[in-house]
């Protein structure tokens, strides 16, 4: 690596943040386009209905109205989405329309849409909007949706199975035959959601002169969109411009494909005007997608010694009724899959996943993906195994974990780990928490008929993944990111990158990067992301890879940058460019002594060309791009622990603390790594504790305003203490792993754990989430 | 109607829809600062200075405001009144995403005309009706507390 500047691995400040703070944001609500209209959309009232007549006559007069359309004259100017991965064999989904033709299959789901000079107008107009339903069964529970007699959500597929997959490794059964102690638990896991403050908002604009399509996007994959325009509404791509400015939160929630969002481009389109659409929360909790929904059934083996020597698993998972375009709706089952058990040494493992669709809105990839189920199922069982056998439960982790000189190594379902520190991070946790003075509180506490619990997990989390993800399944989803990096004649520093911010601090990050190895002050470093027009092609922000992929390609091309500069530097000075090296904003000699300044040299280079020697080229910027080779996934590990205390009367939980200890690799911004952890934890105790996407039987979703679905506050948060093992990852340079995910990973296994800690000697346990404090008094058999 | 009112020092007159919220009609005028989440007075995104209160610009209506002193995150941060506020938010990185920012700026400057020397338990309890989905919280409670302390002259 080059000579360090020591602008990575400090915790700078975001300077993109100013803005925000003075209310300067640049969201794409904030944007008034020239002739913009609005646009509202009817939603079926119903979970499963034919759709058997559509009158718009009384809308389209309704004061204000430009346009309306149906679910049928929309698809006439755009092709249906399929969200199948060819990878993952066998899975089925149909196409889907931007609004339902036909039939509606969840509550929520578009079947028209107006269009009006404003939002208001186009609301009104479209409650004036008339569609005759004729209810069909809806098929709500996942179980049933099985059913030999189930009714077909897509006859033309003759099943309600989207995806089955089966691992089987090692010899499960005779483990469980000779084990010393078998646990088996049944887990569920609520719906939630992710409820970014900002909704879901576009503005697509078509200019008819030049048939371009601009879309300003409230996302994080700019150039996925471009490709999913381009592709369903047939147009070239490069007449396709996605713009991401400032996102209000995001989390996977804007990352996928939405019908209303498609109609809004054809409405543009066919209108030759910009259009808007801004989803209200109530539209939000319909339409955004919603994550997890699964049963999972577990069971462990264990040896005489406390050595794991089996682990089984069945997956159930409702996904709604489509899988979600392009990245599918599978892989949340599918981590589910891989990551269950991942931290730990499992002779033989065995499970099943079943991807089930059923009539409510649609499930995809949110913050976490997956790992939240994987961690708190084995965390679980680890407590479980520990509780069985009498050994404390850290002590039962540390016998299990992985060694971390052990590395590379295969879990049983194929997955390859490497660079990892679980024994460290447990061992330094233990110290963080001060694990035995809890326990000695604990104990204390009990006596004075004080409930307090303890709850670990050790975890993994996926983060810059390679083309393996979904790229070789065939979507439009790069892996790789891209970077440029420019000097100019001012002596600044203007860098651009593939990947995006949605205020993770990415834009910092990457200038950190340019500044180390370019030697300036990262002050001096303009920083542009989020437009397909101008920044190189690239994946974007997904699966806590911008630092880590994003970042390596920034640090490749400002290595880049560098030999150019310091070619000059060699040829003007009349010196060997290896005796020359960055700092300080200049080119500088090996006592360290500035020779040029880099404002001085790009001048030379862009106003003085005749200065310098023939044949040297007149330029001073460089792109690289980087993606992760020979393994699929770089993974993080960390550890966790919460502290709880259960009031046996009400059920209600109160968070005492929280500890996180995180392997990040290469840590090139500790406040912001910090801050990412923080969020993340607090999100996955929302999970843990709150939040739920609750249906009627007939799948008619209960909780539709922020006053149904609770969301952590900052009362009832804990301080959340951090720190951090590193382990970099060989796979780059730079050695960073992704952290985006780790805290709503681990954190929910942590509170169950804690809670379940609590609950023990009351002789209650509870394993669905989010543990309410109805659910925490029916495990205590005071409701029932 | 006709609806007059003082919005951040300057007297303004305009003409409003009567269902028109405050929060739609300020974010119309260009105060885009303010921010819309979850429109049913639980989110605090829309929070703005009406008479000296923090009110909820969501559940009040433009034509409520007539004759009132309004104050929105653009007009507090012209008039220098939060500024170490930002300025501590922004050396704890106490926002990310941002959406919730203008909320949370002017419930803490609202607890801390209240509650000069607040605990950390008071201002989590003060700014429990401001969702943030990013941060955690941790760092907004950092950045009030370390405020109170330097307004309190510690």
């Amino acid at each position: 690596m080059t000579a360090g500047q020591g602008q990575t691995g400090r915790s700078l400040p975001r300077p993109n943040a100013r803005r925000l703070l003075q209310g300067k944001g640049r969201f794409v609500a904030d944007k008034v386009l020239p002739r913009m209209l609005h646009a509202a959309f009817v939603r079926s009232p119903y979970a499963h209905a034919s759709i058997l007549g559509i009158d718009l006559t009384t809308a389209r007069a309704a004061p204000g109205v430009v346009a309306a359309w149906d679910g049928a004259a929309i698809a006439a100017h755009v092709t249906p989405f399929v969200g199948v991965l060819t990878h993952m064999t066998g899975m089925k989904s149909p196409p889907q329309p931007a609004l339902a033709v036909g039939t509606s299959h969840w509550q929520g789901e578009p079947v028209a849409m107006v269009v009006a000079r404003t939002r208001a107008l186009a609301e009104d107009a479209a409650a004036l909007v008339e569609v005759d339903y004729d209810p069909l069964p809806p098929v709500c529970d996942v179980e049933a949706a099985l059913a030999p007699d189930a009714p077909l959500i897509h006859p033309a597929l003759g099943t309600n199975l989207c995806w089955e997959r089966r691992i089987d490794a090692g010899d499960v059964d005779a483990a469980f035959t000779l084990a010393a102690h078998v646990v088996e638990r049944q887990f569920v896991f609520g719906r939630h959601t992710g409820v970014t403050l900002e909704p879901r908002v576009c503005i697509y604009d078509y200019d008819a002169s030049e048939e371009r399509l601009t879309l300003h996007y409230s996302g994080q994959v700019p150039h996925m969109m471009q490709a999913v325009l381009a592709r369903h509404l047939g147009l070239p791509e490069a007449q396709v411009r996605v713009i991401a400015e400032d996102v209000g939160g995001s989390f996977g929630i804007k990352i996928h494909t939405y019908g209303d969002e498609i109609a809004t481009a054809v409405a543009a389109r066919l209108l030759q005007r910009p259009v808007q659409f801004l989803a209200d929360r109530y539209e939000s909790f319909l339409s955004d997608i919603h994550a997890r929904d699964h049963r999972v059934t577990a069971r462990a083996a264990m040896g005489p010694d406390g050595r794991l020597t089996a682990v089984e698993i069945d997956d159930i998972t409702g996904i709604g009724p489509y899988s979600v375009y392009p990245r599918s709706s599978a892989i949340e089952g599918n981590q589910v899959l891989n990551l269950t058990g991942a931290p730990y040494v499992i002779p033989a493992w065995r499970g099943r996943l079943r991807v089930v669709f059923q009539t409510k809105v649609p499930t995809c990839q949110y913050r976490g993906v997956g790992h939240p189920i994987a961690m708190t199922v084995m965390e679980g069982l680890m407590d479980d195994l520990a509780a069985a056998s009498g050994r404390d439960p850290a002590d039962l982790r540390a016998i299990n974990l992985i060694p971390d000189d052990a590395y590379p190594v295969t879990s049983p379902q194929g997955v390859l780990f490497t660079d990892l520190s679980h024994q460290a991070c447990l061992t330094r946790l233990k110290d963080l928490m001060d694990y035995d003075g809890l326990r000695a509180e604990q104990a204390a506490l009990r006596k004075r008929g004080i409930h307090r619990g303890i709850g670990l997990c050790s975890m993994v989390e996926i983060t810059n993944p390679s083309p393996m993800f979904y790229g070789v399944g065939g979507a439009p989803i790069a892996a790789q990111d891209g970077a440029t990096v420019r000097l100019d004649a001012s002596g600044s520093i203007q860098i651009g990158s593939s990947v995006t911010e949605q205020g993770q601090g990415t834009e910092t990050v990457l200038a950190q990067i340019a500044a180390d190895v370019m030697g300036v002050d990262p002050a001096r470093i303009g920083v542009t992301t989020g437009d397909t027009a101008t920044v190189p092609y690239g994946g974007g922000t997904w699966a806590s890879r911008g630092a880590g992929i994003g970042g390596e390609a920034m640090r490749a091309a400002a290595e880049a940058l560098k030999a150019q500069v310091l070619a000059v530097a060699g040829a003007v000075l009349q010196v060997d460019p290896s005796a020359l090296n960055l700092a300080g904003g200049a080119v500088v000699d090996r006592a360290g002594q500035a020779r040029i300044t880099l404002q001085a040299l790009a001048q030379m280079v862009y106003y003085r060309g005749n200065e310098l020697p023939p044949g040297l080229a007149p330029e001073l910027i460089a792109t690289r791009h980087f993606r992760v080779e020979g393994m699929p996934f770089v993974f993080s590990n960390g550890a966790m622990a919460s502290y709880v205390e259960v009031d046996a009367e009400t059920g209600f939980i109160r968070l005492l603390g929280h500890w996180v200890v995180e392997d990040v690799g290469t840590i090139l911004n500790p406040m912001l790594v910090d801050e990412q952890i923080r969020g993340g934890v607090v999100q996955g105790i929302g999970a843990a504790l709150f939040e739920e996407c609750l249906y009627s039987d007939d799948g008619q979703l209960l909780t539709v305003t922020l006053a149904d679905y609770l969301v952590p506050m900052a009362g009832e948060m804990p301080d959340i203490a951090i720190a951090h093992v590193v382990t970099p990852t060989r796979t780059s340079a730079l050695g960073a792993k992704g952290a985006g995910e780790a805290g709503t990973t681990g954190a929910p296994a942590a509170v169950m754990n804690a809670v379940n800690d609590a609950l023990r000697p009351l002789g209650a346990k509870v394993s669905q989430m989010p543990m309410t404090p109805e659910r925490i008094l029916r495990a205590l058999g005071t409701v029932p | 109607m006709k609806i007059a009112m003082t919005l951040n020092g300057e007297t303004i007159e305009a003409e409003v829809e009567p269902r028109q919220s405050l929060v739609d009609f300020l974010r119309g005028l260009g105060l885009t600062g303010t921010h819309s989440g979850c429109e049913h007075g639980v989110c605090g995104a829309c929070s703005v200075r009406v008479g000296g209160q923090v009110v909820r610009g969501c559940l009040m209506l433009a034509v409520q405001a007539d004759g009132l002193t309004v104050d929105t995150v653009e007009g507090l941060s012209q008039s220098g009144e939060i500024a170490d506020l930002q300025a501590a938010f922004h050396r704890l990185n106490a926002l990310q995403c941002g959406f919730c920012t203008a909320g949370m700026l002017l419930t803490a400057q609202d607890i801390l005309a209240t509650n000069p020397v607040p605990s950390r338990a008071d201002i989590r309890e003060h700014l429990s009706g401001n969702y943030c989905r990013c941060t955690g919280y941790q760092a907004i409670v950092d950045a009030v507390a370390e405020v109170a302390v330097e307004r309190s002259g510690g």
